[in-house]
């Protein structure tokens, strides 16, 4: 593999990782879905530009599949339920600045410690993306512990999804079926999201996730 | 088209027609008749195996859980058709609602038999993600607070569970990748378990800790359990019978799966102590969470964490002997448990309260209910002459036999457990009835003969089934 390829690679995939890092400290609403956005574009990229070098046509499917549906779909539709609600300019925000980049960094070293570690016979831009991979999967799952508010938490699920698509575009040959399964996932979870979302709306005016507390625990 | 299909297609059509026909009695009438279709067809699988797919085959291992699998689910809707008739009555689900629930209740088993049959471990995936939406919707069927709320915790958990293991999947792929080539067949199961002493061991150590923490959400391990009593208390009690009989066994089939490819390879680290470690929580902390249960659907579902925990740690001994214990325990938990929950069921609904503490002396009022509920506890309890006595012995035997610190911790749980059910349990039968006393029209017969079955199994084990058993045990290694 040439220089340049794997460089863009790189590039395209530490993109996603430092825009997951972004995610974290958005404590508006609407920024946090057009950062999200940002995050699908890259991956998009990132995917397409896996399809070139890797001479895998099915790979340029998920990479539109990536760019129409999350970068501009799931954020329009995003914007419009929570101007809906009327929460857009509602604050969300469950860790301050400082300890969720702590957090984060710490979270990124690990994966590529981890990673780094285990895939010592792969070949050299398999054993990036997944490392990179790995770090946006667990910086999604800590955001989707810190937010406190449901979209907070969609968004932070999806961009958990962004890191998979990534792997498995990672994986060289990997099967067409898993992409599309992702993608397809990712679609039926956001219908069923936003049904939800509307339900919560429609018994507790609001989704904020402090609200459906009250009701934890066993019935009185 | 061969059995193999027809265990898919059955369901599907089933949903499909389901999902138009309007009057509810019909549709409880199909929705039986759909299982009973699929459970014959399932059986036929036992005699006659179809050739294996790239993507679907059936062996000597799923096939135990095919067959479980039909059964309960066929029992289930016997017992759902007389649940929800009850339902409709006091206006808790519209009819709109039924057409919803009877057709997701067939793409569930679609959903399940698909993950039990598949070849494919990417197939697999998108099964257990497909019964996983399934059920969170069937929870959300009655759109109160808690039911909405309990669907939702249960959505996010479980979503989180399903992508950690598709990580862990397409981590498998790339330890496989070396090996067996690029494109369909590094995901084929049957290709894999065949080169699996090739692949680069550390790549599957890693796959084998996401698939665990994934599917063990799935299974309601302890720590990330925390969806599971919520969802069984919320939802229908055909759906806790459902997820407790048979959906936490579907994710505990892909993890033994994956344990045997692990297995397969000898430089990749043992999964039994991870597999260990998670039942023995499990078990330990379900077993004195029981103690302080309040909701009486809520108080069972802690018990399925518990006895999945007694099974997780029984196939992470591993081992012929302790494999065989877990099957059997399997296979027995799922159908008392499923047995307890059609009889809360209608508890439930003559009482018109879950709560504990507002449903006392069962069996004077309702003496069929009281004692069948009482017999089904003792029974889950571990408590001779019924199977789970025999499977929970020989798993405490097989433990002593092999690692004896490992038995104290087991046997600890098991009496810790068996104490609170047996007070929970004198509380629910026993003393002066409390006030609702109207007569239960229950359907019987699916209790009856689940209750039959494990008694059976207590005392007189077929020794076909049991040399069966044995067969599978040794493939698990």
């Amino acid at each position: 593999m040439s220089g340049i390829d794997f460089d863009i690679a790189h590039l395209l995939a530490g993109s996603l990782v430092l825009i997951s890092l972004m995610m974290l400290y958005q404590d508006r609403l609407t920024a946090l879905i057009n950062v999200f956005a940002a995050q699908a574009v890259t991956l998009a990229l990132s995917v397409a530009w896996q399809a070139y070098i890797q001479g895998a046509p099915h790979l340029y499917v998920t990479a539109a599949i990536a760019l129409i549906f999350k970068a501009l779909v799931i954020p329009l539709a995003l914007h419009r339920i929570i101007r809906a609600l009327g929460i857009h300019r509602e604050l969300d925000q469950a860790l301050s600045v400082g300890p969720a980049m702590l957090a984060g960094i710490g979270l990124v070293a690990l994966s590529l410690v981890v990673m780094l570690g285990v895939t010592g016979e792969t070949d050299r831009l398999a054993r990036e993306d997944f490392a990179f991979a790995l770090a946006v999967v667990l910086l999604g799952l800590l955001m989707m512990v810190t937010r406190r508010n449901a979209i907070g938490l969609v968004v932070g699920f999806m961009s958990l999804e962004n890191g998979l698509v990534l792997a498995a575009t990672g994986a060289k040959g990997m099967p067409l079926v898993v992409e599309i399964s992702v993608a397809f996932s990712v679609l039926i979870a956001f219908i069923v999201i936003g049904v939800f979302l509307f339900r919560i709306r429609e018994r507790f005016e609001t989704v904020d996730l402090a609200a459906l507390d009250r009701f934890r625990g066993e019935r009185r | 088209m061969t059995a193999l299909h027809a265990v898919l297609l059955i369901p599907a059509f089933a949903a499909a027609t389901l999902a138009l026909l309007p009057a509810y009695r019909l549709s409880a009438a199909v929705n039986v008749a759909a299982c009973l279709a699929t459970l014959g067809v399932a059986l036929s699988l036992v005699f006659v195996r179809p050739p294996d797919g790239l993507y679907l085959r059936v062996d000597d291992l799923s096939v135990v859980f095919i067959v479980l699998s039909a059964f309960v689910g066929f029992t289930t809707s016997v017992f759902s058709a007389s649940y929800i008739a009850h339902e409709v009555e006091i206006g808790r689900l519209t009819p709109a609602r039924l057409r919803f629930y009877h057709a997701m209740y067939q793409v569930l088993m679609f959903a399940m038999n698909l993950a039990l049959v598949a070849n494919n471990i990417g197939l697999m995936w998108v099964a257990i993600e497909l019964a996983t939406l399934t059920t969170v919707m069937m929870v959300a069927v009655y759109r109160t607070h808690e039911a909405i709320e309990a669907a939702w915790k249960y959505f996010i958990l479980g979503s989180v569970g399903i992508a950690l293991a598709l990580f862990g999947t397409i981590l498998v792929y790339v330890a496989a990748e070396p090996v067996v080539g690029q494109g369909l067949a590094g995901m084929v199961w049957t290709v894999l378990i065949a080169k699996a002493h090739g692949f680069d061991p550390a790549l599957l150590d890693l796959a084998f800790v996401f698939l665990m923490l994934g599917y063990g959400t799935k299974v309601g391990l302890a720590p990330l359990h925390a969806w599971l009593p919520d969802a069984h208390a919320e939802g229908p009690t055909p759906i806790s019978a459902v997820l407790s009989g048979l959906l936490l066994n579907v994710a505990l089939y892909a993890i033994l799966r994956f344990k045997m490819l692990l297995a397969a390879n000898p430089a990749a680290i043992a999964p039994g102590p991870l597999m260990i470690v998670m039942g023995l929580v499990s078990l330990i902390f379900a077993a004195f969470m029981l103690y302080r249960r309040r909701d009486i659907k809520r108080l069972f579902a802690y018990s399925s964490i518990e006895h999945m925990g007694v099974i997780a740690f029984a196939f992470g001994m591993g081992g012929p002997l302790a494999n065989f214990a877990g099957l059997l325990h399997m296979t027995m938990h799922s159908l008392t448990k499923s047995a307890i929950f059609f009889n809360v069921g209608h508890v439930a609904q003559v009482k018109g309260t879950q709560a504990i503490a507002d449903i006392r002396g069962l069996t004077v009022s309702h003496p069929v209910l009281g004692w069948t509920l009482t017999a089904s506890v003792m029974a889950i309890a571990g408590l001779p002459p019924f199977g789970i006595f025999t499977s929970e012995f020989l798993v405490v035997s097989s433990t002593f036999a092999r690692q004896p610190l490992l038995a104290v911790p087991l046997v600890f749980g098991l009496i810790v457990a068996f104490g609170a059910l047996l007070m929970q349990v004198q509380h629910l039968a026993f003393g002066e009835p409390s006030p609702g006393g109207a007569p239960a029209k229950a359907s019987y017969l699916p209790m009856f003969g689940h209750l039959a079955l494990v008694l059976a199994a207590g005392v007189f084990f077929p020794p076909l089934i049991t040399s069966w058993f044995q067969h599978v045990a040794r493939m698990l290694g």
